[in-house]
Order: C-alpha cells, then structure tokens, then sequence
C-alpha cells in the first residue's frame, strides 16, 4: 500500500471516532453516581455490616470477639467490657465496649456473620462503604450499630436484676423430639 | 531410680517410681488420659470420673502364690471387672491398663454429656474459651450434640464475687474441687467449701473478708472451666489474642517467673499488659504466683508514667526537655565533682554494673556507689557467702532436713517460698523451727518456736547461736531463712553473722540444700548488691543520682540531684533532673533472685514515651564524662559481668536462657492436665555457687564475734506483702488490699 492511500484510509476513521463519540453522549450512561445513585442488589449480597438489636432495644453483640478471631484480614477490633443492671447494653454479662471494623481491610467475606453466636453482626447489602480518608474507612461502633426499634430506649437501659442473666439462648430453639 | 514399677499401658511397656498413679504414668509416654479433678500438683479424689480406664493386673495362683501364665509365656491379666479411675489407682508390678477400649471411649462421652447438662452454653462471653479444658476434651472426647434441653438445664447464678479479686460463676462450675484442695492443701487458707449436696452443690466462700487468701489468683489458672475468673482479666481480651513474653517479678526475692500476656489496644496507642500468668520454673516458683505479682502489673501503663526528661529552670520548676539537654545539665553538674549513686534494687544486674562502673572509674574522685534500701548493704555479702548451695532444690527438702525461720514472716515476704517451704515440712516431714516476736503463719507448722523481744532478733541469735549449732549438728540439710524487719543496721549484721556461724558450726556450709536464704525486700536485692559492693549511704553529698530507689527516706541531701524512676515520687519532685526510665516489660535484663538465681527477663511492650532504659542512660552520662563506653545492649554488658564479677564468672545469656522438660509436663496443648500454666520458653536460669562452697574459701573470713546490739526505741516496720509504695498504687485491684506499714517501737535496752 502507498503511503497517500494510508493517509486517506486513516483520515477517514476519524469521523468514525466521533460518530461513536457522539453516539455514547445521548446514550444511558452504565455507571452510577455511587453513593448517590444506588443499584439495586440481590437480597444475599454482602455490603456493609450493620450490628442488630433485640427488638427491647437490647445490642445483640455481646462482645465476644469471635468475629475477630474468624476474620481473614484482621479488619475487625473489639473491647469488652461488663453490663451491670444500671447500664446494660446487652443480654448477660459481657458488651462491646469498642467496636470497629477497618472497612478499607474487609474483604466482605461474611465469614464474622457465621462466627457469630448471637446474630448480631450482619452483611447487608443495602450500601457498600465509601469514605474519602483512611480514618473515615474505620467504622466505629455508633456507625454500625442499627437504631432501636421505634418506641423503644436505646442502649445502656436500666433493667431489672436476674431478667437478662444469659447471653445466649439456643438458636434457633433446640427441637427436643429429634 | 530406686522402686521403679513395670506396667504396660495400651500395650507400651513404661518403668515409673513406685507410687505413681496410672494418669502420671501415661503421661511419661504421651498417652493423655483425660483428667478434670486431677492436678499433678494437688492430692487425687476421683470425684470427676473422667480418667476412667481399663485396669488389669497378673493373675496369682492362690495355692501356688505364683503368677499365672498363658500358652505364650506372657502373665494372665485379671481385667478388673469395672472401669477404674486412673488418678486414684497407684501403678503395681505387672499391670496392665486399656486407655483406648469402645467400654472407656463410652465412658468418657457419657460423663462429658453429664457435665454438659448443667454446664451453660456460654463460651464466646466466658474468659476461659480458648484454653478450656472442658472445650477441648469436650471436642475430643465428647458428643457432638447434647440431648438435653436447654431449659432443662440447672441455671445457676452467674456472678457471684468471692472476695474482690475472684469471681465465680456457679454455672459453668462442674465441682472439681481444685481450688478448694488448692487452698485447703497446698496455701493452708481454708476459704473455700463445698455447700449443699448433689444438683445443689456449689463452692462457697467461709472466710470474712471472702477468699481472703494471698493466692487466690492460682485458683483460676487450675479451675478446668471457666467458673473461676479473676476481676483484673475479666473480659479483658480473648486468650487467642494474647502475646506470651517471658518475664520476671520483681516484688519480692523469690523471683517468680512470668509470661506477660499483651494485646494491643486503642485506647492506650499500643500494647498493654491485659494479665500476668506463671511461667512454669519448678525449681523457683513451679507453678504458682501469688496475687500481688500477678494483680500488680498495672504501673506498666500508668498514665502518670514519666515519658519526657525534666530539667528545673530558673524560675525553680521543673519543665520537660530533652535528652540532649537534660545529659549536658549532668555532665555539665557533676564534671570534677564526686556522685554519689544510690542504686534502687529493682533496677537490672546490667543497669547496677554500668552504675557501679560510672562512679567507680568515669566519675571524679571521691564518688562512691551505695544501694536502696541501704539495710540490704549490712547482710547482702554474708548471703552471697553463705547461700544456699548451688544445687538447691526445695523440692528435695524433707525428713531429716531442718528449717530454721528467723525474724521474718514468710508468707508475707516471700509467698511463693512460704508455699513450697510449707510442702517440705508439711507434707514431706522437714523439721520448722520459727523464732520472731510475733506470731506468723508458719507458727502453724512449727516443731519448735522461740520468740524474743521485738527487735531482738540479733542479740537472740548470738546468744543461742552456739547452742544451735550443736542442735542441729546432725540435721540432714539446713535452711536458715532470715529477714532484715525490724532491725537496725548494725543488728541486722550481727544476726547475720550468727546465723551464718550457726550454719558453719553445725557444718552446713556450704553444701546443697543448705544455707542462708535471706527474705530481701524486693527481687533484685542480691544482684544489685553482688554488682556494685554498696557503701553506706553518706550523710551529704556534692552530687546525687538515685535510680529506682522510689520513696526512699533518708536520702542524702545535696546541691544537684538527680533523679532516674518510673514516676514522679516525692523525691523527683526535689530533684534538678529527673529522667525517665522504662519498666521491667519494656526492656531486657536479668535479675539475681534472693536464692542467687540469675534469670532473664524479655521486652514485651514497646517504650514509654521516651523512657530510655537505665543502662542507657548511664552510659551516655558515662560519654559525656569522658569515657569511651559504647555497649549496644544487655547481652554485651552481661558478657563483661561474667568476666568482671568473679561469682559470676561462666553464666551468660545463653546459659541462663537454657529450658529443658519439667515434670509435670504442663502448658502445652493440654491444658486440662496442668492449668493454664505457660511452658517455660524463656529460661530456668542458673544459680551461681555461694563463696562457701569454693575451694579457696575460709569459712572465718567473716565471722567475726557478732557486734553486740543496743535496741533503739525507734520506730521499726513490719513488712506486709501489700505494702503501699509506687507500684502497688498503680493497680485498681489492688486497691482495697493495700495496707499501712505496720510500725512498731522495740523497747530501749
């Protein structure tokens, strides 16, 4: 090929790099503006993690570190520390006193949900974590702890002695006739 | 070994010494009979029923009183018709023992479903999970699913406190009876009790105050469960988390091994100590501490640690500085003048030698080293003298043997040494003398008590020594084990002299399982001593350094003082420099325990501030005084104390650091045999010879006639084990136990 029909053949992909252009402009755009836009996700995908309660407003996190101990890149750092009847903050002895998960170490692996014995924590896949700076990436425990049911104090409660004695009840409930 | 027994377990030939029961003796061969009740170290009940096993031994024939064998020549087994418990069954000639039958695996799984109907299900919140016993053999040996329901459970209360150092949670207790054997046999403090029968049964408390015992702590380590918890480690960190660092403590002369236990934390930016454990050192501490060396460990992180240099202005106040400026004030104070150095006795054997070095050669003329407490100065080289021999072992004192027990209260002093001297006597026959004024715990076990005037202590040893001696001519071995309480400094000389000559006379001297075994003050008494060969403290001084010394009283007055110590104490807030020094579990080091052992001690938290360690800053006050120092570690200094120091002379690093199997194997996987115990990682350390039993050695070197002792009517302390001092106030838990010292005024002679 000569050199003049290589430059007649190349100038004419030029305007066929503006039609695309021009098409994809008046196109829907596949990205979203995250976190202001939100994609809907399947029901089982795991986002971020939210600590539940009880619906008497009770953490259900007693602080056992067992999450911890279960995760694979060591993002997540508990302190316990001991309910009394004047300030409880969970059933039985022990709470989280601290509680932070270092989202930018998570790897969403759900393996803490499993460890779990209370179901406290849980991967929802309502957000996926954003943040601009590395401390802002750590979550601490007011962040991740879900409000209290509507109606119902939040955490410490003053409770009655002998009510919440127990950290764990079996769950779900031990069929007795298998 | 003399009586050994020949038994086979699972078919393994094993030769153990007559009296071993079947759990120790499979235990030499790795075969882990699973035990809850039993303790190697504790009387046997077989009340868990755990350790059942197979049991046979060779059938006789009653006419003949013949062993009768089979077609192969091999002895018949009589197979003991039910299973046995292995801990109550002493080993016989012959027998034979199934460890792995489908009859023992039932069995096994049967009283672990047992266990578990009363047990709660509570192990992620239970300080215990993790190193429990019942986890682990549960997962070994027991059934997968429970087949009672859980409100069928007996529930029980959760949080009883017994004493405030103790708590006990009646649940998850499954009535092992370790801790009241523990207290009843081994501490002599009988606080704990079994109440109710059955279902019902549950530990109580007798004592007021409740568990009021010097070694609670020991209960919650052997507890096979998490019943037990102690008010310092509860929920503190999960035992997964935990770092292990060897360590020493410091509190008294026994010098009990440590393993600190570390995690990071948020809260302080860094790694703190969450508990203290033992370290197993069978020949120091076994495996035992008692509650003030593992309660007292909070001063480690006190947020009133020094971690900057201060250096007093102009203006009389003291501001924070540098190190640069803070070692120029000092070389600039003290260049040409003489110091005098007062080395506290909790510092490193590395810290006082290079002490010691400063003022002896890099200093001005006229400089000179003493020690605090300066007491320790009058009796400290009679005990390096006359030691114990350097084969000692307690654990060897029995019949025969005698301890003598002289002005001083053991428990309180040296509570480790009080329960292992206690075992000699009470349960392996050593004959107690006790002498003091006041009537102790050991009063309990002694064969022969003497008791003097308070503060008399001297003057009654000289006046009995001579008839001592030939008392106790024909004892076995002689321990003599002596404090400085209550005494001056010229009487607690003359009391050493005299007992030393006790021990000369009777001809002790000199040989293993003998000696003087002086109750120090604090853990590094001897080595701060064998170090720097104090001097009496002077009355004034152009230029004072005190390091470690704490609250000293009576310290020399000067123009320029320095002051190097963990916190701000009365006498830094007097003093022109004050430099921070870092802890025990900051650094590296060793200490000489009051038996002259010489142990290392490792780094488990990284510095405070800028606390520097003690050698360190002698050293660089050392290079701006003109010396050409340049040691870049303790290892390096240890190695010129073994050549400089003649008693020294062939330990290093290496040596002391040396482990080897202790029986009973505890602390390693399996936890249900020892406690939670740590193994013995960072070294036994080496007990250097005493002078007597050096061939060179003339026994009258320094027994001079005993000074004759006037008693002062001045006030004299009896020393408590929670004294209040800088440390001790540093520890929340602690907290209700301290206790005033005691002051008593002897009566003018």
């Amino acid at each position: 090929m000569s050199s003049f029909e290589e430059t007649v053949s190349r100038l004419l992909k030029i305007p066929v790099g503006y039609a695309t252009v021009l098409r994809n402009l008046f196109s829907k755009p596949v990205t979203l503006q995250y976190p202001e836009q939100k994609k809907p996700m399947s029901a089982r995908f795991r986002g971020r993690h939210h600590l539940k309660r009880y619906d008497d407003g009770l953490e259900k996190c007693i602080g056992c570190a067992l999450c911890a101990a279960a995760c694979p890149a060591d993002a997540i750092y508990v302190e316990a520390d001991q309910n009394t009847n004047a300030e409880r903050y969970s059933p039985g002895e022990r709470y989280a006193k601290t509680y932070e998960i270092n989202m930018l170490r998570c790897i969403f692996c759900g393996y803490c949900e499993d460890a779990c014995p209370t179901n406290a924590i849980v991967l929802e896949p309502i957000e996926f974590p954003t943040g601009y700076t590395r401390e802002g990436m750590i979550y601490t425990k007011s962040m991740l702890l879900e409000a209290p049911p509507n109606g119902v104090p939040t955490t410490p409660q003053a409770t009655q002695p002998g009510k919440f004695d127990r950290s764990i009840v079996p769950y779900p409930p031990v069929d007795a006739s298998v | 070994m003399a009586d050994l027994v020949n038994l086979t377990i699972d078919g393994v030939p094993v030769a153990v010494p007559k009296g071993t029961n079947i759990v120790d003796a499979a235990k030499r061969i790795g075969n882990d009979i699973p035990v809850f009740c039993y303790h190697p170290k504790l009387r046997q009940v077989g009340m868990c029923r755990m350790c059942l096993v197979e049991v046979g031994t060779p059938r006789m024939d009653p006419a003949t009183k013949q062993i009768v064998k089979g077609e192969d020549g091999k002895p018949v087994i009589a197979w003991m018709p039910k299973l046995q418990t292995a801990c109550t069954t002493p080993v016989s000639e012959g027998m034979a023992v199934r460890t792995q039958t489908p009859q023992v695996l039932a069995a096994r799984k049967d009283i672990l479903e047992f266990l578990l109907t009363s047990h709660p299900l509570d192990c992620p919140i239970c300080d215990k999970g993790g190193e429990c016993p019942l986890q682990n053999l549960t997962l070994a040996h027991g059934p997968g699913m429970s087949r009672f329901e859980y409100e069928a459970k007996h529930h029980d209360e959760k949080h009883v406190p017994l004493g405030d150092l103790i708590y006990l949670d009646r649940e998850r207790c499954i009535q092992c009876s370790r801790c009241i054997r523990f207290q009843d046999d081994l501490a002599d403090d009988h606080v704990l009790q079994f109440h109710e029968r059955g279902r019902n049964m549950e530990i109580v408390t007798l004592s007021d105050p409740p568990f009021n015992s010097f070694f609670s702590g020991n209960t919650t380590d052997i507890c096979p469960v998490g019943a037990l918890t102690t008010a310092d480690f509860r929920f503190k960190a999960r035992a997964w988390e935990l770092q292990g660092t060897p360590s020493l403590c410091t509190h008294c002369p026994v010098g009990c091994n440590l393993t600190l236990n570390t995690r990071l934390e948020t809260h302080t930016g860094g790694y703190e100590v969450k508990r203290v454990m033992p370290r197993q050192n069978e020949q120091v501490n076994e495996i035992w501490l008692c509650d003030k060396g593992r309660f007292v460990h909070h001063f480690t992180r006190a947020a009133d640690r020094l971690t900057h240099p201060l250096l007093r202005n102009a203006g009389g106040t003291l501001v924070e500085s540098t190190w640069e400026a803070a070692l120029q004030r000092i070389a600039d104070r003290t260049l040409g003048k003489p110091i005098t150095g007062i080395a506290g006795d909790r510092i490193a054997n590395e810290d006082a030698y290079l002490f010691a070095g400063l003022l002896r050669t890099v200093a001005s003329k006229g400089s000179l080293i003493s020690m605090a407490p300066a007491m320790a100065t009058y009796y400290a080289d009679l005990a390096r003298a006359y030691g114990v021999g350097k084969d000692t072992d307690f654990n060897q004192l029995g019949k025969g043997d005698v301890i003598l027990l002289v002005n001083g209260d053991l428990e309180e002093a040296a509570p480790v040494w009080f329960l292992r001297l206690r075992q000699a006597v009470v349960t392996r026959g050593a004959r107690l003398i006790v002498a003091n004024d006041h009537t102790t715990k050991m009063h309990r076990y002694a064969g022969q008590t003497e008791s003097y005037q308070l503060g008399n202590a001297a003057n009654w040893a000289s006046t009995r020594a001579a008839v001592l001696a030939e008392e106790l001519k024909g004892a076995r071995h002689l321990l003599i084990v002596f404090s400085d309480e209550k005494l001056s400094t010229s009487g607690v000389r003359s009391l050493a002299i005299s007992l030393a000559s006790v021990l000369v006379q009777s001809g002790h001297a000199g040989k293993s399982n003998s000696g003087l075994l002086p109750l120090y003050p604090h853990g590094n008494t001897q080595g701060v001593s064998d170090m720097t060969s104090p001097q009496p403290w002077p009355d004034r001084a152009e230029a004072v350094w005190l390091i470690g010394v704490g609250e000293g009283e009576g310290v020399p007055q000067a123009p320029f003082t320095i002051v190097q110590d963990l916190f701000q104490t009365r006498l830094a807030e007097q003093a022109d420099v004050v430099l921070p020094a870092l802890s025990f579990a900051e650094r590296e080091g060793t200490f000489t325990s009051g038996d002259r052992r010489v142990q290392r001690f490792y780094q488990a938290l990284p510095a405070m501030g800028q606390a520097m360690p003690d050698w360190w800053i002698v050293q660089e006050v050392a290079k701006r005084l003109g010396a050409t120092w340049n040691y870049q570690n303790t290892a390096q200094i240890f190695t010129e104390i073994s050549q400089h120091i003649p008693a020294y002379a062939g330990l290093s690093y290496e040596a002391i650091s040396h482990t080897e199997d202790q029986w009973p194997l505890v602390g390693r996987g399996d936890l249900y045999y020892g406690g939670t115990v740590y193994d013995n990682t960072g070294g036994l350390g080496l007990r250097y010879p005493a002078d007597a039993e050096r061939a060179d050695f003339h026994a009258d070197v320094h027994l001079d006639t005993p000074p004759e002792v006037t008693i002062e009517a001045v006030q004299r302390v009896r020393r408590r084990l929670y004294e209040d001092g800088e440390l001790i106030r540093r520890s929340k838990v602690l907290a209700a136990h301290i206790v005033n010292s005691v002051t008593e005024v002897p009566q003018a002679a």
